[in-house]
């Protein structure tokens, strides 16, 4: 199966939680922390169930994340 | 362990943070239009024309030129443009105050015209700017800052569904609803606004794509209330779907 991880940008992100919502493996939640313009950011919660399904980017109105795969080396 | 980056923020957009309020529909459309004229590979053929509205500053974040028209004369300056420039792709962004309300006479004759353009109308049933009063897109009974009581019918008459009015025109060529609530529906949307620019690329004509997109600081709801007010209410006045094609 597909690995993955996302990197959310705190500056960019307005909690607005759309991908919280999209999210098939719940992998994105509240975040706790406040960015410079007073909005609550989301948080990549790093379980290991990331597929890099990108749903979560899709949906971003701010272009806050981007999605990276992590493939295992090929076997040499 | 490889890593491989399968999404990110598209090229032609800057690095300007949106302006727009926390889950509002624009930055969604803003970003599905740079993500397309990546793909298509036009970013230096391709001219916007932004609205009066809360996309104004639509030339801030997108990374490709785009001018401003006044209030409501975005069809006639992107006409102006396409007429001069036939290879370039030539789009105008308006919401429903610029297009429904000020612009309806520019939209109707520029539709009529049957120019070889694609228009974006981000239907997000208020004036979002100026603070969220009644536009003539106001769902029946919608409390906004000019009507508290609600609308009302006898005094402000009905909302106009301009897709379904356009698409009567025979100069209009495509004309299809579309809505930016979840990853589905952007994917949908973003068909639908590839299709609008092709067509005008081949010379089809006159393409109209309509956007429901969320408002929430006007609508008084959090995002994700307003996503499923976009689905539950405001998506049964304004049907999503293909409302004419034609090839």
């Amino acid at each position: 199966m597909k690995k993955g991880r996302i990197r959310i940008d705190e500056e960019r992100c307005k909690g607005c939680l759309l991908c919280v919502e999209e999210c098939p493996k719940n992998e994105i939640k509240k975040g706790g922390k406040i960015n410079r313009f007073g909005y609550t950011f989301a948080e990549f919660c790093d379980n290991g169930s990331c597929n890099a399904c990108t749903l979560c980017a899709i949906v971003c109105p701010d272009c806050a994340i981007e999605v990276i795969e992590i493939t295992e080396d090929e076997k040499k | 362990m490889a890593e491989k980056i399968v999404y990110k923020k598209p090229d032609s957009l800057t690095d300007k943070i949106f302006s727009y309020c926390w889950g509002c529909g624009h930055s969604t459309v803003h970003k599905i239009i740079a993500e397309l004229i990546d793909e298509l590979g036009m970013r230096e053929k391709t001219i916007a024309v932004a609205p009066v509205g809360c996309a104004v500053f639509a030339y801030d974040f997108w990374n490709f030129d785009t001018t401003e028209a006044a209030h409501g004369r975005a069809p006639v300056v992107a006409t102006a443009i396409k007429r001069v420039h036939p290879g370039h792709l030539v789009f105008s962004y308006q919401g429903d105050g610029d297009l429904a309300s000020i612009g309806m006479a520019e939209i109707i004759h520029t539709a009529n015209r049957g120019e070889n353009l694609t228009i974006i109308f981000i239907n997000n049933t208020n004036y979002g700017m100026t603070g969220g009063q009644m536009a003539p897109t106001t769902l029946i009974g919608q409390k906004t800052t000019t009507s508290p009581a609600g609308r009302n019918i006898k005094q402000n008459g009905y909302p106009i569904k301009m897709s379904e009015m356009l698409a009567q025109f025979e100069s209009v060529k495509y004309v299809e609803r579309v809505k930016v609530t979840n990853a589905a529906s952007v994917i949908k949307a973003k068909k639908a606004i590839k299709k609008g620019f092709l067509n005008q690329l081949n010379g089809t004509g006159f393409s109209f794509i309509e956007v429901l997109s969320a408002c929430p600081a006007n609508w008084r709801m959090e995002p994700l209330a307003a996503k499923a007010h976009i689905d539950g209410v405001i998506s049964k006045y304004y049907p999503v779907g293909l409302i004419k094609d034609i090839k």
